[in-house]
């Protein structure tokens, strides 16, 4: 490809003008950008987003616009979703469909890195930010600076992502692009190196996460919480985190390598050269198995502190609880060859892999038990929390078992690559991690938000869910079974076409939801007032984010609170000492805002952007003044500063003069 | 302290940054340990793939790596001085070690560059066989590790030039002091992997 000084591979042809589906996304996404700008415009808002929001490092801010990124690429993902539904519905039957196939392989890419990477983590990682240092009673997390960063450079990969959609194409290679065919022999157009950057980018975002988040934990606790009495989401939040620091380098490195192959020239993964492709797919499955425990082990935390607490009982089995999370954070490292073992690693290593998959089955089973217990005598109240974990603990129990099953190795060589597989991990990520997340969105908005969410939509949105998942999946398996492999855009089996169509309909079911959820949320903001959460703790919570008000202050607790054992909250109440206003308050030390975070992030598109184009001058421009930008940074010496006492003492008697209002009326 | 109930306590400041940074920076090190190892895990994999290129024994010199690998264990002794002169608050004698430090980091780097220089004109670049682009990502991600530390070293300078030995240069200085003695600890890895073992 001919290569100009000043705009590298970049051309006016970049931009697909010929592909009518891609141009609508793209003025679609285009118009909705323009009216966000235009309405901050017109209501003189961009202060107030820059000053509240863009330059926040208060943890709770910086949660809930991870959880906005989430939900936004939740629909992009989606929309990728149904395109991909609507063409094997269609073109199975003999008919071409809408999507010729080099665009249908850039859309089932598209739809998984963008489901995972930037849907799941985002979501999770949001909901770790607003919840864990409230659960220890903590007033911010050990490094709000970076915390900024890393979201700021979620954002930016996130946004390369979509970039790609407009200027150029994304990769066709599959969620993971293994090569060969992600090599520049095979993949020598723009989309390889667009994933390649936008994974580098968010995956820096994700590993200082990791390593905020373990020092948060370790060094941040409220006097007197000893390890055994966090409550299990901050336990689980743990796990996660620390599986991002063990595992997110391996990505790093793998994609650097492969990076390397593509810009340099070198001979990682090539099929010539010396090169091993079959080492890039060891590599990336050793960071991708842990990944999937990073989003599932935080839902599982999730799932903890919902059933506790809705049942009105203290969790069953606390301590094996800590330990099968443990468990499965150290296993999560030794099933990784599960991924392939139709490589030929023969049969010793097969089964030694195959055996330790079915083993983490066990620690997860009696996570399972330990809410089956919990619930099992307990009042439980149904609210809508409670729907998605009882439908995660059925469709996980499923999910599960298919996974046994592929664990097997002789079977796995049967289903390899089959949608048997797809149906497979969809089973486990919408029901795990879908349903984790959703649950803890309604569970602890009111306490993000200051009030909650309707519940009638909730209701709506689960069952539209539950029962989607379950048409749209099912006869996946099924079509698994029957040989079908994945990923194909056309399919000329007759017999076919009928599963397809129902799994169609499946996936319009869950689009109802995913609209329901939207709706709720729009909704819940019009009628805010009346869902507001004056008391803080709208749920008979038993953890500390409920012992403050709901929105938390910026400085979340004006006095810590002493713990001194497990479900610290709701043994204050019980002994009848939940916070309430004092005479007098201490000044409190928190960090100040900071534009660094959000002025990286937006050069971090920059770098990818001309990194990607081969815009050299771009890239070493974007890269000085990052370091510049850092090098700046540094020298600031006007980081924190004090909340004087009298600020404190009138936020507190605000809330706690309303809480009593309420409590009057 | 009137504030204070049985259940919450005031107690601000109770988690100064003296002790956290220096824990999040070891958990952060600890990541580049697993992304070290990943590149070492590749670089054994290669390492017999030479596509008909040269073998570490046809192009290591290893009486030149012996006096690169000195110098970068002697910055590591140096360092370690200057951390003792902080610690007794001497920002003379500070200024001294680590201006020898770096002398030695720097010579290091350019050690490299120069063997680096040399393998790509014999024809011996990283596009030449998998052997030789495990080699030199290994050692060059190790040598980009040494250059982040030669800049942090130089705005370590300006700051304690500008501001002393406040607590937080102390600290900084701390970070930066595991830095690189990790820096030399995946050197001896180098060292022994890649060119004893490769010589041999």
């Amino acid at each position: 490809m001919r290569e100009s000084l000043i705009f590298g591979r970049l051309t006016l042809n970049a931009i697909p003008l010929h592909e009518p589906i891609v141009m609508s996304a793209v003025v679609g996404m285009v118009v909705a950008a323009l009216a966000v700008v235009g309405a901050l415009t017109y209501l003189k808002r961009w202060k107030w987003l820059w000053d509240e929001w863009l330059t926040s490092v208060d943890h709770k801010r910086i949660g809930i616009m991870y959880i906005i990124l989430a939900l936004v690429m939740l629909l992009r993902g989606f929309s990728d979703a149904i395109l991909m539904r609507g063409q094997q519905a269609m073109a199975s039957a003999g008919a071409a469909g809408y999507l010729p196939p080099d665009h249908f392989d850039q859309i089932f890419t598209a739809h998984g890195v963008i489901m995972i990477f930037f849907m799941a983590m985002p979501f999770v990682i949001g909901l770790m930010n607003i919840v864990m240092p409230l659960q220890i009673g903590a007033r911010d997390v050990a490094f709000p600076y970076l915390n900024s960063l890393s979201f700021w450079f979620t954002v930016g990969g996130a946004m390369l992502v979509n970039i790609s959609l407009a200027i150029g194409e994304f990769a066709h290679t599959g969620w993971l692009a293994y090569p060969p065919l992600s090599e520049l022999a095979f993949s020598p157009g723009v989309g390889v190196d667009y994933y390649i950057w936008a994974l580098q980018i968010s995956g820096i975002g994700t590993l200082l996460t990791g390593v905020n988040f373990i020092t948060t934990i370790f060094k941040m606790r409220a006097p007197g919480m000893k390890l055994m009495h966090m409550p299990i989401f901050t336990w689980t939040t743990l796990g996660a985190n620390m599986l991002i620091v063990a595992a997110f380098p391996i990505l790093t490195v793998t994609l650097g390598m492969l990076g390397l192959d593509r810009y340099l020239g070198m001979h990682f993964f090539t099929h010539d050269g010396g090169g091993n492709p079959m080492m890039y797919v060891n590599l990336i499955w050793a960071w991708g198995h842990p990944e999937v425990y990073i989003l599932v082990l935080p839902c599982f935390g999730i799932f903890s502190e919902v059933t506790a607490t809705f049942s009105s009982k203290p969790l069953f089995g606390y301590t094996s609880m800590v330990y099968a999370t443990m468990c499965i954070t150290v296993l999560s490292f030794l099933v990784w060859l599960h991924h392939f073992f139709t490589m030929g690693s023969g049969a010793n290593v097969n089964a030694f892999f195959g055996i330790m998959t079915m083993i983490i089955s066990i620690p997860t089973g009696v996570k399972i038990f330990n809410w089956l217990f919990t619930m099992y005598r307990g009042r439980v109240r149904l609210e809508v929390p409670v729907l998605w974990t009882i439908g995660f603990i059925i469709t996980f129990a499923i999910g599960g078992m298919t996974g046994v099953l592929l664990a097997v190795p002789p079977a796995d060589f049967v289903l390899h690559n089959s949608l048997f597989l797809v149906a497979h991990f969809h089973n486990t990520i919408i029901g795990g991690v879908v349903f984790g997340v959703m649950a803890g969105f309604y569970y602890w908005f009111p306490k993000a938000t200051g009030f909650k969410l309707d519940p009638t939509l909730g209701k709506v949105s689960f069952w539209c869910w539950f029962t989607g998942f379950y048409v749209a999946f099912m006869p996946i398996y099924a079509l698994g079974l029957m040989g079908m492999t994945r990923r194909l855009s056309h399919v000329d089996n007759p017999v076919w076409h009928a599963y397809l169509i129902v799994a169609a309909i499946g996936a319009v079911l869950i689009g109802i939801g995913i609209a329901a959820t939207v709706l709720q949320i729009i909704l819940s903001i019009i009628k805010r007032d009346k869902l507001k959460d004056v008391i803080g703790d709208p749920w008979h919570g038993r953890t500390l984010e409920w012992a403050t008000s709901s929105p938390p202050p910026f400085y979340n607790f004006a006095n810590l609170p002493v713990v001194k054992g497990i479900d610290a909250f709701w043994t204050m109440k019980q002994e009848g000492h939940a916070p309430k206003l004092e005479p007098r308050y201490d000044r409190i030390h928190m960090p100040r805002n900071t534009g660094t975070g959000v002025i990286l992030g937006i050069l971090s598109i920059g770098l990818g952007f001309a990194m990607t184009w081969h815009i050299w001058w771009m890239a070493v421009g974007a890269f000085l003044v990052m370091l510049a930008a850092t090098i700046w940074h540094s020298f600031d010496a006007h980081r924190d500063y004090f909340v004087p006492p009298e600020t404190v003492a009138a936020t507190e008697a605000l809330h706690f003069n309303a809480k009593a209002t309420e409590v009057a009326q | 302290m009137t504030a204070v109930t049985q259940d919450f306590t005031p107690a601000h400041d109770e988690h100064p940054e003296a002790s956290k940074t220096p824990l999040g920076f070891w958990i952060y090190l600890m990541s580049d340990c697993v992304l070290f190892a990943s590149i070492f895990a590749a670089f054994v994999v290669l390492r017999e793939n030479l596509n008909g290129g040269p073998a570490g024994r046809d192009l290591f010199d290893l009486s030149f790596v012996a006096i690169e690998t000195g110098l970068l264990l002697v910055s590591s002794l140096t360092y370690g001085l200057a951390m003792i002169a902080a610690g007794q608050g001497n920002l003379r004698t500070v200024f001294v070690w680590l201006a020898l430090t770096f002398l030695c980091g720097l010579g290091f780097l350019g050690m490299e560059v120069h063997e680096f220089g040399k393998l790509v004109a014999e024809g011996a670049g990283p596009d030449r066989s998998g052997f030789l682009s495990g080699f030199f990502t290994l050692v060059g991600t190790h040598g980009l590790h040494v250059t982040s530390g030669l800049v942090w070293m130089a705005v370590m300078f300006a700051q304690l030039a500008l501001r002393g030995l406040t607590a937080e240069s102390r600290t900084r200085l701390l970070c930066l002091s595991l830095f690189w003695h990790f820096l030399d600890i995946v050197w001896i890895g180098v060292f022994s992997i890649v060119y004893l073992l490769g010589a041999a």
